[in-house]
């Protein structure tokens, strides 16, 4: 289908980092059943390095290659990485996605940016003075280009 | 294999209907207003089209104007309506909550001139039911427009008793018959229709063509303005070649309508039976009252269009009412008017079979559906609440 570039039809056709990590240290999820997505991502984190990510999404197929490309940008990462992936180079990543497909994007930054201020949450003496996890949106005002 | 089980977005043209247009390119090709010999075989040809359409519904062929498709005809037939009713100060229009868009759109204009638009409800089973119909029509009503059959649940409406009330109410009755024509058998004069849609890409016709069936003595309003093609009811070259293919298609599918229709409803049942053993799922609209190609089914726990894309890659063209298929936030406006709430009805599939649809087809799609059901479901956290106990399962 032409609807999605290669790439994101490669990550939808096979997803990396699907799974759960039973020892999570962070757990992010975003989004609600109703709007259509819902994206969990469990990370272990281990001296400020992703050590391990995986992911479980509930949505479509642009949904499902944010989160799968999301998870191996940040994995094996500093932490600091993880922090800084936006949503824009995500869809950078996935070599672009339709505009009213973007807040998938936007949710893989939503779920990490939750999964860390879940981590930060359990270990606060870890946080860095100058982290605020970016909150999540409202998918009804996503704006339609960037 | 390749399964195409999208024939309610639209069919194949059939071989018939190709071979139909091609003289009216090729040879016959003059302008029908024209009075030179090409020109008047043309408008012969057109009144025979007319004739053979007009048969097929039981109308007389003056009764019959040619649209370029259904949603042409839709807002034709409602705006002529309104116009009549506006005439007389009604300005009351009776429809229901799961109308194609060409009618809800269409009807939300009229709300802004003026118009009051009363929605009856549809039900868990997708259907209308009389009673509330005929308690629903005011001294002020001036249309009923119920469509025959659903486009995405295919359930068949009682528009034989709907038509017997809105008569004895003395209130016009329109149908958007653009699911049913060549699929179910239709009498405007049995059912009294007064005005009837119909689309002939639906039935294995040309895209951009369609028909307004309308009541002797109904006056139209024109949507298209121009020459006095049409009787003067819009204006615009008659498309030949397609009127010709239509009139072609409906007449081949007339033809072969009881066969059609068991061979079908046999493989739809076979194909309903199967998708039910699919755990928390459930099938959309009763399950009798249903076009013969129609299964429509909600599966808790994934999403439509991943869904698609992966039938897709195993060579099967559906298509589903999930938000994210529509480009919309909210999934079909159909689903959640028969009460599926939003979390499942973004998990719909339809799957509208054709004709030629064969047993063992059927069986690679209900295979095809379990796994890759299983598969999203295998990595969904909402499936993994629902297993969990964390939240009560909907289906
Ligand atoms: C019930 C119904 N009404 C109207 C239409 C519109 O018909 P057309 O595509 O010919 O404009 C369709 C098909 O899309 C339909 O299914």
């Amino acid at each position: 289908m032409a609807l999605y570039s290669e790439k994101v039809m490669d990550h939808f056709r096979n997803p990396r980092n699907v799974g759960v990590i039973e020892d999570a240290n962070a757990i992010g999820e975003v989004g609600n059943a109703k709007c259509g997505d819902i994206m969990k991502m469990y990370l272990k984190i281990e001296d400020d390095i992703v050590e391990d990510v995986k992911f479980e999404t509930f949505g479509c197929g642009s949904a499902i290659a944010s989160s799968s490309m999301a998870t191996e940008l940040i994995k094996g990462k500093p932490l600091s990485e993880a922090m800084n992936l936006t949503n824009k180079a995500v869809t950078e990543a996935l070599d672009g996605l339709p505009a009213y497909k973007l807040h998938c994007s936007v949710l893989a930054e939503e779920a990490i940016q939750s999964a860390l201020e879940d981590y930060y949450s359990r270990y606060p003496e870890k946080r860095p003075a100058d982290f605020v996890s970016r909150p999540a949106h409202d998918p009804h005002e996503i704006p339609e280009e960037e | 294999m390749k399964i195409y089980a999208d024939n309610a977005a639209t069919t194949r043209m059939s071989r018939t209907a190709i071979d139909a247009m091609i003289p009216y390119m090729e040879k016959v090709y003059g302008n029908p207003s024209s009075l030179y010999s090409i020109g008047q075989e043309a408008k012969e040809a057109l009144d025979q089209a007319r004739e053979q359409v007009a048969a097929v519904i039981n109308a007389d062929p003056k009764e019959i104007l040619f649209t370029s498709g259904g949603s042409e005809a839709d807002n034709q037939a409602l705006r002529s309506a309104a116009a009549i009713g506006a005439r007389k100060g009604k300005k009351h229009i009776i429809s229901s909550a799961f109308e194609h868009h060409a009618i809800l759109h269409t009807l939300n204009r009229l709300e802004k001139e003026g118009f009051e638009v009363t929605l009856l409800p549809v039900h868990e089973d997708g259907l209308v039911v009389p009673a509330e119909l005929e308690a629903a029509i005011r001294e002020d009503t001036c249309l009923v427009t119920i469509m025959t059959a659903n486009n995405e649940i295919g359930t068949i409406q009682p528009i034989k008793e709907i038509g017997a009330i809105c008569r004895s109410h003395g209130v016009l009755f329109h149908t958007d018959a653009v699911q049913a024509v060549g699929h179910l058998p239709i009498d405007v004069k049995e059912m009294q229709i007064d005005m009837l849609s119909a689309s002939a890409h639906k039935f294995h016709g040309p895209k951009g063509v369609g028909f307004l069936y309308a009541r002797k003595g109904i006056a139209l309003t024109n949507l298209i303005e121009g020459g006095a093609q049409e009787r003067g009811k819009r204006a615009g070259t008659e498309n030949v070649p397609g009127i010709m293919s239509m009139a072609a298609a409906l007449k081949e599918a007339a033809d072969h309508m009881g066969e059609n229709t068991e061979h079908q409803r046999a493989l739809r049942d076979r194909l309903i039976q199967g998708l039910s053993e699919i755990p928390h799922s459930a099938l959309n609209g009763d399950a009798r009252k249903r076009l013969p190609g129609n299964v429509n089914f909600c599966f808790e726990g994934i999403e439509g269009e991943s869904l698609l894309l992966l039938l897709d890659d195993k060579g099967i063209s559906a298509s589903s009412g999930s938000a994210c298929t529509s480009g919309s936030l909210d999934p079909s406006h159909v689903l959640l008017a028969i009460g599926r709430v939003h979390d499942v009805a973004h998990g719909s599939l339809r799957l509208s079979l054709g004709e030629d649809i064969t047993e063992e087809e059927v069986d690679y799609i209900i295979q095809s559906v379990k796994e890759v059901v299983e598969y999203l479901r295998s990595f969904s956290p909402v499936w993994r609440n629902l297993m969990a106990g964390k939240i009560p399962f909907i289906l």
